[in-house]
């Protein structure tokens, strides 16, 4: 029996490699492991289940075992690699196990970033970052009436819009001057502001989180202005960290992601790296359509047919029924300016676009009924990686 | 009529809609979208849709 690809991760990217490799090749031996149970589910829903009467259990769409079948792939749930030895092209799992790979896949994702927070409350901080925090998070939420959000930007807005569904106010805190302040311009960023206001979100820009206090069921959360919020929750969204440290222990290059190329391969032969936890490039997307581009390239190149990656233009879609929102962010050293559209009529949304000096289009945010174009423009904004 | 949900983020294509600022006529049914179709909000393939409601 050949030695199998072995994929490390059963989220998105993970399962979404497998699920293009396998279009390609039905034999090779995949072998997929997981640190939690395996269940295939979507990512992105975490943030918008609650409006959706989703479960930790419902918002499995395939059990381990089904995906194991439909893959032709072993996948094993509920374990932990201690370690990678490039040269032997052997991982460690950390009871000791050691498994031999033709081809190993990081696919491991990344952590939440933790803000220093002083205060006995802190440690009850949640984040949702997978299946298992979601659960969590759920199971707190059947008494609570406001909850705080750190982090505005898109998890931390598409949370707070969520939470209205289950009529709890939730309260997003940001050190920057507003929200999606990554994606947006300061105008389409008020005007979306609006939008979630009006729905029931409030918003704390330009203050940070100094501690969380217990205080009987609840918590007291001092902010930088001096002022303190009483809360019965509050849920971190402040960022994401890629997993470096597996691939960085074995000696491949790492930067702020796993470092790869444009075949996803990283600095070590037979071992490759996409989604959350990969930089290719200098790129740290953490959104699905990479995922799927990733994916894709790399099944080609591992089923026999060396593939470089390409970007198209990859709007990104910010979950918020409250202001739907689609933002194909600028290249960081695009030049510039940002230009609006609209605004006036807010039944008609509002679209802003970044032009540069030559009036050619590099970038653009739609909110509102303005979404509906988000084809038509991405197909004149720049590749991301072309 | 029928609804269909892209496994990968949640997207719904609605037959009866249809996706008119993309060239597909409200009342296009699935079937009759090309096989190259991908999701326009992930990129997921249209052999990887999922039929969701009725």
């Amino acid at each position: 029996m050949p030695q199998p690809i072995v994929i490390a991760g059963s989220g998105l990217a993970g399962y979404t490699l497998a699920r293009e490799f396998r279009k390609l090749d039905r034999d090779t031996p995949l072998l997929i492991l997981s640190r939690d149970a395996a269940g295939f589910y979507s990512k992105p829903m975490l943030s918008n289940a609650l409006s959706g009467n989703r479960t930790a259990e419902s918002l499995v769409m395939k059990s381990a075992e089904k995906m194991a079948t439909e893959l032709n792939a072993t996948i094993r749930a509920r374990v932990d690699i201690a370690m990678i030895d490039p040269q032997r092209r052997v991982i460690e799992l950390v009871d000791g196990e050691q498994i031999a790979f033709r081809d190993l896949v990081l696919a491991l994702g990344a952590d939440p970033i933790h803000l220093p927070i002083e205060g006995d409350g802190a440690a009850d901080i949640l984040s949702v970052n997978d299946l298992d925090d979601f659960a969590r998070f759920a199971s707190h939420l059947h008494d609570a009436k406001r909850i705080v959000v750190l982090g505005g930007g898109l998890i931390g807005c598409e949370f707070a819009n969520d939470l209205l569904a289950r009529g709890i106010e939730p309260v997003v805190i940001d050190i920057a001057a507003w929200p999606l302040g990554r994606l947006l311009p300061e105008a389409a960023a008020t005007w979306f502001r609006q939008q979630l206001e009006a729905a029931g979100v409030s918003f704390r820009m330009g203050v940070s989180v100094t501690s969380v206090a217990r205080n009987g069921g609840n918590y007291h959360v001092s902010l930088s202005d001096g002022s303190v919020l009483d809360t019965d929750l509050v849920l971190s969204a402040v960022g994401l960290r890629p997993r470096i440290a597996l691939a960085s222990a074995a000696g491949l290059a790492v930067n702020r992601g796993i470092r790869v190329d444009r075949r996803l391969a990283s600095s070590q032969p037979n071992i490759h790296a996409i989604g959350d936890c990969a930089e290719v490039e200098g790129l740290v997307l953490p959104f699905v359509m990479p995922i799927m581009q990733q994916a894709r390239a790399l099944a080609a190149t591992l089923a026999g047919t060396p593939t470089r990656l390409n970007y198209p233009a990859m709007p990104v879609v910010v979950k918020t029924p409250a202001c739907p929102t689609v933002v194909c962010p600028p290249a960081p050293d695009a030049q510039g300016s940002w230009q609006i559209l609209g605004g006036q009529d807010a039944a008609a949304g509002l679209e802003v676009q970044f032009l540069a000096p030559d009036e050619k289009l590099l970038g653009f945010a739609l909110l509102g009924a303005a979404t509906a174009r988000k084809q038509a423009l991405a197909a004149h904004a720049p590749a991301t990686l072309a | 009529m029928k609804k269909w949900q892209c496994v990968v983020c949640g997207f719904i294509y609605d037959e009866a809609a249809g996706m008119p600022e993309d060239g597909i006529a409200a009342g296009t049914r699935w079937e009759d979208i090309p096989a190259d179709w991908a999701c326009p909000d992930c990129g997921v393939a249209k052999a990887d849709f999922e039929m969701a409601v009725i």
